[in-house]
């Protein structure tokens, strides 16, 4: 060993978790060291070259609400922006672009060196120091350095254990390209965590030189471009249009004639794949009776000629990729650039993870796909927590917490917590049950408060929440002010009954679908609010009423996830607890009691029990009867 | 602000007396419906009235907050035991606005918030919410394994495919699904809706709650249906005679059996007849015994059939009993012998029907179905208006959802994403 380095946080890996985690542990003011096998590689998208969507965009606005890199990334990268949903209301509305991939790599690079308080270090990380109590101390480099850190946040991506399926042809490796980390993998394999396998696919890469475009659909973006960040107005670069085409009858001959030569299917793969990404295999087998499948040609970048076909990931053998792509409309002559694979991987059971991303080991954190997820969105995120929370432990903070009623970063923790993964973990709008709420446009103002308080959140963004904010505030006074009588409310034809009670212009637009013009002739002083503002307001009322109605259950929520359970609480011993639940809650380790009560098979008898022995400092009051 | 909850805190079925309990913010308001409020603290007879009706006459005690069991406002009832009477008061509790049953455990876990109990109390109360729990969960699951069983399952399998649709066109709005899934979603809330109503007008908790349970003496003309039913009732409720077919209408007479509220219905003999007045009492005997929760079938001779079969649990028994010797269980009306069993025998009979179907989780079903319902009318006027937000629908449905749960069990989310998978082939 020599030359040791001391860091409050080190950070093992630059894929999409690692660079959001070390970001965020050093705007927090830790000491973060971010270590890549590769410099050049870090902030790479392996996969295709999107960022965002349903869900997805709504976590990417989440990590920008907390100042993260992400959005303001994939801003500056992005070549073709689409509001998914934009005719369904906002709740649903989730912000996509296409992203050049060099642009996106240039852009995470950037921000992560000029970021202060960071230091970014090439080198093989091979083994983790623990101290004699078990706790992770710093790790040591191939080389033989070590660097000393308070804390470790390990993003260890499709790494551990990485297969490479090519047909029948296999060879262990993290992505296409890259080594798998087999020595830090063996290490880890010695700490006893519950580990699971999983695949997941991508398709070839087409030369867009060689595709016949003429007379493919075309997806433009939008017109009115959305960006990913809300520090962004308009897109950086040029944009351009995705090409759409399908699959058809011959290719799924092809593709059946094939199937035994599939990795997936000649049996070589055991791991679970998703079955919401499924390969081109799947399709064809599950889905007999479909005579095409669509397929989105996307341009990987603005100077490079490689086409990203999405819809069609596979593990046949190369000639096969070859033969099925070339049956379809428009790819008749394409080259491949690169055959598809699938890779298998281990992951860790999130189910043992606490809930701001420390593994069962003292000050180790985990962080992405190494946590059963998929997606650079996903992955992001959680190494957001994890860096956050990283620091935050290193420099004796409080640690930092999320909820399913804040944030979907909130539903995808407790997600990984109380139910672990069975397939590759992908957000949906659907998981968050307080959806109307949880909106890729109010993310800043269910956020940025936390990330102020947690210091995650910058200078520069603080302020233009704060002028965001009071712009709100304004326009919601404005128009809180005016009270309007029914028969003011019928002057600009609304169907309101001539006896009601009078209501301010706020109430009537979270009531009524009123014409701006009409608030206008109500409020004269509304003309002094911006349309941004006005947008944002009204997206606030639309929901108003369901959120009245959900509030009890967001709060009855939101006061359970306040009972702390204590670490050292032992449920074997609490009295009339089932041996089943004690089990249970031993292994799942809730950290409050609305944890808890998701276990299944929780009762109510069980949760009194549990919440007694929490307040159990607390002496009684007075008891009658 | 938490909700305010009742619960019948005494044991279920008949006693001397029954205590229901009510906390919340909202319990005095609450009592001021049914009584003028008393002082707190302080035992007052009041004669509970609702709507118009008076549901029992009760020891009424009001409890200020800070000053009772769960540390908030409350209120404490204590009612004549019998099933009657409770359904009646719990019915009623049900339908005041802002009130809701209480889950179980729900009393002392606010007690316990509001620091009323120390822990110890708490593991003593524990046992008795586990025993409440067990309770509940195997009076759904009897309610699971009938026939409303299978129907809950179908609408189980509707719900998760309506939601999964719904879901579908929001979450995979880039992908290869139906753009328009409104006729296959109305097709199913509208089933939903169909055989929730049906199934909430059929709920006769309602009309038991009024009536109590209906009991219909059936038999032959002249078997001595009437001579019973006077008997039973203690006095001359029915015109008997010698003449076979004096009874034509069907005659109620209410009575206390055991501490069960119970309607006796004395019936048109059956018989084929050419009288057509007979011929419309006989129909009418039919059509009542049928609905009732009960049946006597007095028989003149054990091997006698009727025009109607007894179905499981009801009584048949032989009647005139002073005219035949050595016939066990053989009843009189005239004499009065056998009465005294029979009476137990029915009450018996009702006391077990009144256990299957628990006071609380009939109620609670109907309240849920009824919940649903609003959901589900929400959801489908939504996606009738032209331009209405599919999240909003999707909303209603996961509220038509979440209330039906003590029925259909819990629907979650991978439950769709299930349904949506394996429905639609998604990943572009």
């Amino acid at each position: 060993m020599f030359h040791v380095k001391h860091f409050d946080v080190v950070v093992i890996g630059g894929g999409h978790a690692g660079a959001e985690a070390a970001a965020a542990s050093a705007r927090i003011g830790a000491r973060t060291a971010l270590i890549s096998m590769r410099k050049d590689r870090i902030g790479v998208m392996s996969c295709n070259p999107a960022i965002g969507g349903l869900g997805k965009g709504h976590l990417v606005r989440e990590i920008d609400a907390l100042d993260g890199i992400m959005g303001l990334a994939a801003d500056s990268a992005g070549i073709q922006f689409r509001l998914l949903n934009r005719r369904k209301g906002p709740a649903v509305q989730g912000p996509r672009t296409q992203a050049d991939r060099k642009l996106y790599r240039d852009a995470i690079q950037d921000l992560l060196g000029t970021q202060s308080g960071l230091d970014v270090i090439e080198g093989e990380v091979v083994d983790l120091v623990q101290d004699k109590a078990g706790r992770v101390t710093g790790v040591e480099l191939l080389d033989g350095s070590v660097l000393d850190a308070t804390a470790v946040v390990l993003t260890a991506g499709t790494f551990l254990n990485g297969v490479i399926h090519i047909g029948d042809q296999r060879r262990s490796g993290g992505r296409e390209g890259d080594v798998a980390s087999i020595r830090l993998g063996q290490r880890l394999s010695g700490f006893g965590l519950k580990r699971g396998r999983l695949k997941t696919g991508t398709p070839p890469r087409l030369d867009g030189r060689t595709i016949e475009w003429r007379g493919l659909d075309e997806q433009p973006g939008d017109e009115n471009p959305v960006m990913l960040s809300f520090l962004n107005k308009a897109p950086a670069v040029r944009q351009v249009a995705c090409g759409i085409t399908h699959t058809n009858e011959r290719t799924h001959d092809i593709v059946r004639a094939n199937l035994g030569r599939s990795a997936m299917y000649g049996g070589h793969i055991e791991g679970v794949g998703p079955r919401y990404c499924p390969s081109i295999e799947d399709k064809v087998v599950r889905f007999a009776d479909k005579s095409g499948h669509q397929i989105f040609l996307e341009p990987e970048g603005l100077d490079d000629h490689t086409i990203y076909p999405n819809g069609i990931s596979t593990s046949l053998p190369a000639e096969v990729q070859n033969e099925y792509v070339r049956s379809i409309r428009g790819l008749e002559n394409v080259v491949i650039l690169q055959p598809g694979y699938a890779i298998e991987y281990d992951y860790f059971d999130p189910s043992e993870l606490h809930s701001d991303l420390q593994s069962q080991i003292p000050g180790l954190y985990f962080a992405g796909q190494i946590n059963g997820t998929t997606g650079y969105e996903e992955a992001a995120a959680q190494g957001l927590v994890a860096g956050a929370n990283a620091a935050a432990a290193a420099l004796g903070r409080d640690p930092i917490l999320f909820s399913r009623a804040d944030s979907y970063i909130g539903v995808m923790l407790d997600d990984l917590r109380s139910r672990g993964v069975t397939e590759p973990y992908r957000m949906f709008t659907s998981r968050a049950e307080f959806r109307l709420h949880l909106r890729a446009d109010n993310a800043d103002q269910r956020l940025t408060p936390l990330g102020l308080t947690a210091g995650l959140v910058g200078r520069a963004r603080a302020a233009h929440f704060q002028e965001k904010m009071s712009r709100l505030a304004d326009a919601n006074d404005i128009l809180s002010a005016r009270s309007c009588t029914p028969l003011e409310l019928q002057s600009v034809g609304l169907a309101v009954s001539q006896n009601g009670a009078r209501r301010s212009v706020l109430e009537v637009i979270a009531s009524y679908d009123i014409d701006w013009s009409h608030v206008l002739h109500l409020v004269p002083d509304a003309v002094m609010i911006d349309t941004e503002t006005k947008e944002q307001v009204w997206r606030d009322a639309l929901y108003a009423q369901y959120l009245d109605r959900q509030r009890a259950d967001a709060e009855a929520l939101q006061r359970n996830e306040l009972v702390k359970i204590p670490a050292n609480l032992n449920f074997a011993e609490l009295p009339g607890l089932s041996n089943e639940l004690a089990a249970k809650l031993t292994r799942h380790r809730p950290e409050n009691l609305a944890e808890a009560e998701r276990i299944e098979g929780m009762t109510p008898a069980a949760l009194l029990l549990i919440l007694a022995h929490c307040r159990k400092a607390e002496p009684a009051r007075a008891v009658a009867r | 602000m938490s909700d305010t909850i009742f619960a019948l805190a005494s044991a279920r079925g008949k006693a001397g007396v029954a205590v229901f309990r009510i906390s919340g913010p909202q319990a005095h308001e609450a009592l001021a419906r049914f009584c003028h409020v008393p002082p707190a603290r302080r035992a007052a007879l009041r004669r509970l009235v609702w709507q118009g009706e008076t549901l029992d006459e009760a020891l009424v005690l009001v409890f200020e907050a800070g000053a009772s069991f769960t540390g908030e406002a409350s209120v404490e009832l204590q009612v004549h035991g019998s099933l009657a009477v409770t359904r009646a008061v719990s019915l009623a509790l049900s339908q005041f606005p802002g009130l809701r049953p209480a889950e179980a455990g729900e009393f002392t876990r606010r007690a316990l918030e509001n620091g009323r109990l120390n822990l110890a109390q708490v593991e003593g109360l524990a046992d008795l919410i586990e025993s409440e729990t067990e309770a509940q969960r195997r009076q759904a699951m009897r309610v699971l394994s009938g026939a409303i069983g299978e129907r809950a399952e179908a609408w189980r399998r509707d719900l998760i495919r309506a939601g999964a649709l719904v879901e579908a066109t929001i979450d995979f709005a880039d992908e290869d699904v139906p753009v328009d899934v409104t006729p296959e979603v109305l097709a199913l809330i509208d089933g939903l809706l169909a055989d929730l109503k049906r199934e909430i007008s059929g709920t006769r908790a309602a009309e038991r709650v009024r009536d109590g349970f209906e009991v219909a003496i059936l038999g032959a003309p002249n078997a001595g249906k009437s001579t019973l039913l006077n008997a039973l009732a203690g006095r001359d409720a029915a015109i008997t005679s010698e003449i076979a077919g004096t009874t034509r209408d069907v005659i109620e007479v209410r009575l206390d059996l055991d501490g069960l509220a119970v309607t006796l219905l004395d019936t048109a003999g059956l018989r084929e007849t050419d009288d057509r007045v007979e011929r419309i009492g006989v129909a009418r005997a039919v059509q009542r015994a049928q609905s009732a929760d009960l049946r006597v079938f007095l028989l003149d001779h054990a091997a006698e059939t009727l025009l109607i079969a007894p179905q499981e649990d009801d009584i048949v028994v032989q009647g005139k009993a002073d005219q035949r010797h050595h016939v066990p269980d053989a009843v009189s009306g005239l004499t009065g012998q056998g009465v005294d069993r029979l009476i137990g025998r029915i009450s018996a009979a009702l006391a077990k029907k009144a256990a299957s179907a628990g006071v609380m989780t009939r109620e609670r079903h109907r309240l849920a179905m009824i919940r649903s319902v609003e959901a589900l009318e929400s959801a489908r006027s939504r996606i009738e208006t032209a331009g209405s937000r599919v999240e909003l629908v999707a909303a209603d449905l996961r509220r038509a959802v979440r209330a039906l749960d003590v029925l259909v069990g819990r629907i979650d989310v991978e439950n769709l994403l299930d349904e949506i998978f394996s429905s639609f082939c998604i990943g572009k």
